[in-house]
């Protein structure tokens, strides 16, 4: 029965396989991204059309740096595209990328947004903001700090401390405030937790929606991707439900994260892939893309889409992005010392 | 020869000794090379990490772990048992329907049943939509809903589609016994519960006891369900770990610690197994069944008991995904789906026969030389259900790719061609992860059912003048057809459903449905992927469906 069939095809599978695909010529570039394919199909249809060269892409979330080191000098990867500082500069404290030195690009990203060795920069930025009730809270300004007050108990609603974005900004607070400090904090805003950490950012809009929450923690695009989501039209009215406040605006600003891009170590084709990262530097690129993922575009003078451009001025924190990828590994620690996921003592 | 020691050596010793036992050491330590690579990781650790590791994350996760266990454990074996006991001996209303349909959970993968039950029982979903109207509420503050995002809730969300292990195993393990013992014990005048208390039970107890361990171990590796439902399991702790704290060595220190977890269970399993053998001499012993037929309320109760577990574990996940995929309905012929669907397929198919393959020759092996060694060998070729299929990945990709490199290094030196990644480039990696993955549930389903084909049948053909080779061609293999089609489908069925490895191993460019649907899952738009989503459920009940129409069981 299913024996003789699929025993030859597995043969004519392994001999089809076995038969490597170098067959990457130069007008291809190989992506390896954080970032879902579908969300760059855009910029890269329009990079293709420029310029003739084609993409490929790769989604990877979990293993991207062990799967670089371990391919070495045979890897097919030309660019990586990332979501988060954190991985952008492990993968090049892994010395997996190469320094790239390009006026275009020099000229379109703000230094502060780029790596000062030349192994990374950034495209677009985004706030890790504060989405609160309309109808249960009042005031339009908050801090992170505000958030440990125990005014708010039982009213904050965050995704697991453990996933990226919560990590990078403990560690900016640890940055800003140091660690005792941070320990504290994170103790009173689990405390002051309505429910157990869970869900993405949109569950906390969502639970904001349904009263479980006043508050919530979240990154400024989800707000844009709810807002306009004609496919589950719900969505826009658990984003109606709530307004942005972006945190410590009065002071050392909003703490922003980055995505970003670097050149691989051993890109096979790194003339095509010089040309992709001037192109997504660029500011027809930036603002194609700001559109696209409502994050802000870097360069001078571009704009974000009009649903962020809506939530008003962002004032990033202006600490530098390497400090808190260093940080990265403490805070999470931090959040297994306080027990930050088992949520609110009951 | 085989004649002098007719209880330790069977018809096929000889064959054993010769190719059987030398091949299946090798593959058995094949399969380990994920697992040993992860413990040289693991070795790398600093003491200062495991430290951390040691005392804030594995008390907690741990815990966490054992309970979740525990409870999946339990209710898989209650829902699995009863409906087994319900169909095998019973007659009633739709029960011929509900005899395949109850198998139907097992197509539905966890991550995406732990979305669905979100969806439906969330504040937004229809069920507390019923309670608000009902009771005339308007907040999540008025009115008690239990949370589905809670231990409890994972308990339900994995238990209600993980139950058919239990079912089909025991419901297998009824069968084959007959209905002698029962009619013999109902003829002495015991009633159906007693009967089922005081006999049933206790001669499924070994059939129990696989289905749950086979429950306990998806439970154990699960990450898209407990993530998703923001329950710290020590495999969630695993990615955690890894991935913010840059600690790989210490990830790999807790996936060994969940080993020690598994060795456990496996251990227990193999102690109820050891404990009683059932051997069968006819090729079928479904003759002289006559389930007793059910009247009036108690038949209403056995129908509505079996068709629950349909209607929620399946009924549910594939309500909230129509709806969803039924926007999509135009993309069904998108060339890029139906390149996912043949890639699918095309892995499942080749996966499950090289398991199959892989799963006799360590079944033939064991029935050749059933020594405590060997039986602790074959043990180890399963160890890789048990860990996280990321990990398995890392563990696959390290080693293999260093072979890819030096390879393509030794060759262009030489003779100036280059191989490139030559097993990780192409499938190969994520076929052998596949093998090391579901190797447990291919071997296990193929040694259950050799172990009930009676070594007297071996040793009279060889009596007969057959060769060893041939008692196994033209004895064993033919009388193993049913065990070999249900390895090759929990196989198949698994690598349809199968993410983790998959995203990490895949050749450059390849799509799965799996991968379609994560891809849309990672960005909390599952409703976007919830067509590909339908299309692995649909495939993984195809091989059901296949079976019920061969089988009249």
């Amino acid at each position: 029965m299913p024996i003789s069939s699929p025993v030859l095809k597995s043969a004519l599978f392994a001999v089809a396989t076995s038969i490597a695909t170098p067959a990457m010529s130069a007008e291809t570039v190989n992506i390896y991204s954080y970032r879902q394919a579908d969300l760059i199909a855009p910029l890269l249809e329009a990079f293709t059309k420029e310029t003739g060269i084609k993409t490929k892409v790769q989604f990877l979330k979990k293993g991207m740096v062990e799967k670089l080191k371990a391919e070495g000098k045979n890897s097919p990867a030309d660019v990586i595209l990332t979501v988060d500082i954190g991985r952008l500069s492990e993968i090049t404290n892994s010395g997996l990328t190469q320094q790239i030195s390009n006026d275009n690009i020099d000229g379109n990203i703000p230094e502060s947004f780029r790596d000062p060795s030349g192994n990374w920069f950034g495209l677009t930025m985004r706030g890790r903001v504060v989405y609160a009730s309309k109808d249960r809270v009042s005031q339009d300004t908050i801090t992170y700090e505000e958030l440990a007050d125990p005014k708010w108990k039982g009213k904050i609603c965050t995704r697991s401390g453990q996933h990226a974005y919560n990590i990078a900004l403990i560690a900016s607070m640890i940055a800003n405030k140091g660690e005792e400090f941070t320990e504290t904090w994170l103790t009173g805003v689990k405390n002051n937790l309505a429910r157990k950490p869970n869900g993405n950012d949109r569950a906390q809009a969502k639970g904001i929606f349904s009263g479980e929450c006043d508050l919530g923690l979240g990154n400024t695009y989800y707000v844009g991707l709810m807002q306009n989501n004609e496919k589950d039209p719900e969505q826009k009215e658990w984003a109606n439900s709530m307004k942005v406040l972006f945190p410590n605006t009065e002071e050392r600003g909003t703490h922003v994260n980055l995505s970003g891009m670097a050149l691989a170590k051993h890109a096979p084709n790194k003339d095509a892939a010089l040309k992709l990262m001037e192109f997504l530097s660029s500011g027809k690129a930036q603002e194609l893309y700001a559109e696209v993922v409502h994050e802000y575009p870097l360069k001078e003078g571009t704009k974000p889409s009009a649903t962020v451009a809506g939530f008003g001025k962002i004032k990033p924190d202006t600490l530098s992005l390497d400090a808190i990828a260093k940080l990265r590994k403490k805070a999470s620690q931090l959040v297994d010392k306080v027990g930050y996921d088992k949520g609110p003592a009951s | 020869m085989t004649l002098i020691n007719p209880v330790k050596q069977t018809g096929i010793a000889k064959f054993g000794t010769g190719y059987l036992m030398p091949g299946a050491v090798l593959f058995v330590l094949l399969l380990c090379l994920p697992v040993i690579t992860l413990l040289v990781l693991a070795l790398g650790g600093t003491l200062d990490s495991f430290r951390h590791i040691a005392t804030t994350v594995l008390p907690s996760a741990g815990l966490t772990t054992i309970v979740l266990m525990i409870g999946v454990g339990l209710m898989t074996a209650l829902i699995g048992t009863l409906s087994a006991w319900l169909i095998t001996f019973f007659d009633f209303p739709f029960k011929h329907l509900l005899k395949w349909a109850l198998m139907l959970p097992l197509a539905v993968p966890t991550y995406i049943s732990a979305y669905t039950f979100v969806e439906f029982f969330s504040y937004t979903g229809s069920m507390q939509e019923l309670v608000r109207t009902l009771g005339g509420y308007t907040s999540a503050r008025d009115y008690w809903f239990p949370d589905i995002r809670s231990l409890a809730g994972t308990i339900f969300v994995l238990g209600i589609v993980l139950y058919p292990y239990v079912y089909l195993s025991v419901r297998a393990l009824f069968m084959l016994q007959g209905s002698s013992i029962p009619d013999s014990a109902r003829i002495l005048g015991a009633g159906h519960i007693r009967l089922f208390i005081r006999i049933t039970l206790p001669l499924a107890r070994p059939a129990i006891i696989l289905g749950v361990s086979l429950a306990m171990m998806e439970t154990i590796n699960d990450i898209g369900a407990v993530e998703y439902l923001g329950t710290r399991t020590l495999t969630f702790s695993v990615f955690s770990v890894w991935l913010n704290q840059s600690d790989l060595a210490g990830a790999a220190q807790i996936a060994i610690f969940l080993l020690l977890l598994v060795a456990i269970l496996v251990f227990i399993e193999n102690l109820s197994r050891g404990a009683r053998r059932y051997h069968k001499t006819r090729t079928s012993s479904e003759q002289g069944f006559n389930p007793r037929r059910l009247k009036g309320a108690t038949a209403l109760v056995a129908t509505v008991s079996c068709f629950l577990p349909v209607l929620i574990g399946f009924g549910i996940p594939v309500l909230i995904l129509s709806e969803f995929a039924i926007k999509d309905i135009d993309q069904l012929l998108s060339p890029s789906l139906l390149e996912a669907i043949a890639t699918t397929v095309l892995l499942g198919l080749v996966a499950a026969s090289l398991a199959v393959l892989g799963g006799l020759l360590l079944s033939l092996a064991l029935r050749a030389k059933p020594g405590r060694m060997n039986i602790l060998m074959v043990r180890l070729a399963s160890l890789g259900y048990a860990v996280p299929g990321t990990l398995i990945a890392i563990g696959v990709f390290i080693p293999l790719a260093a072979f890819d490199n030096a390879l393509d290094g030794i060759l262009r030196q030489t003779v100036g061609i280059s191989t490139g990644l030559l097993l990780t480039g192409s499938g190969t990696a994520l076929i052998f992860a596949y093998i090391v993955r579901f190797m447990a549930m291919a071997e296990g389903s193929l040694e259950n059912g050799l172990s009930k084909i009676s070594p007297n049948l071996d040793m009279a053909a060889r009596s007969l003048g057959r060769s060893r080779f041939k008692v196994v061609t033209q004895v064993l293999l033919p009388m193993m057809r049913p065990a070999i089609a249900s390895a090759a489908l929990l196989v198949f069925v698994d690598v349809v459903k199968e993410l983790s490895a998959t995203i990490l191993l895949r050749p450059f460019g390849m799509n799965t449905l799996a991968t379609n649907v994560y891809d849309f899952a990672s960005q909390g738009r599952v409703e976007d992927g919830a067509l590909a989503c339908l299309i692995i459920i649909c495939i993984g009940i195809l091989p059901v469906v296949l079976l019920s129409r061969n089988k009249s069981g």
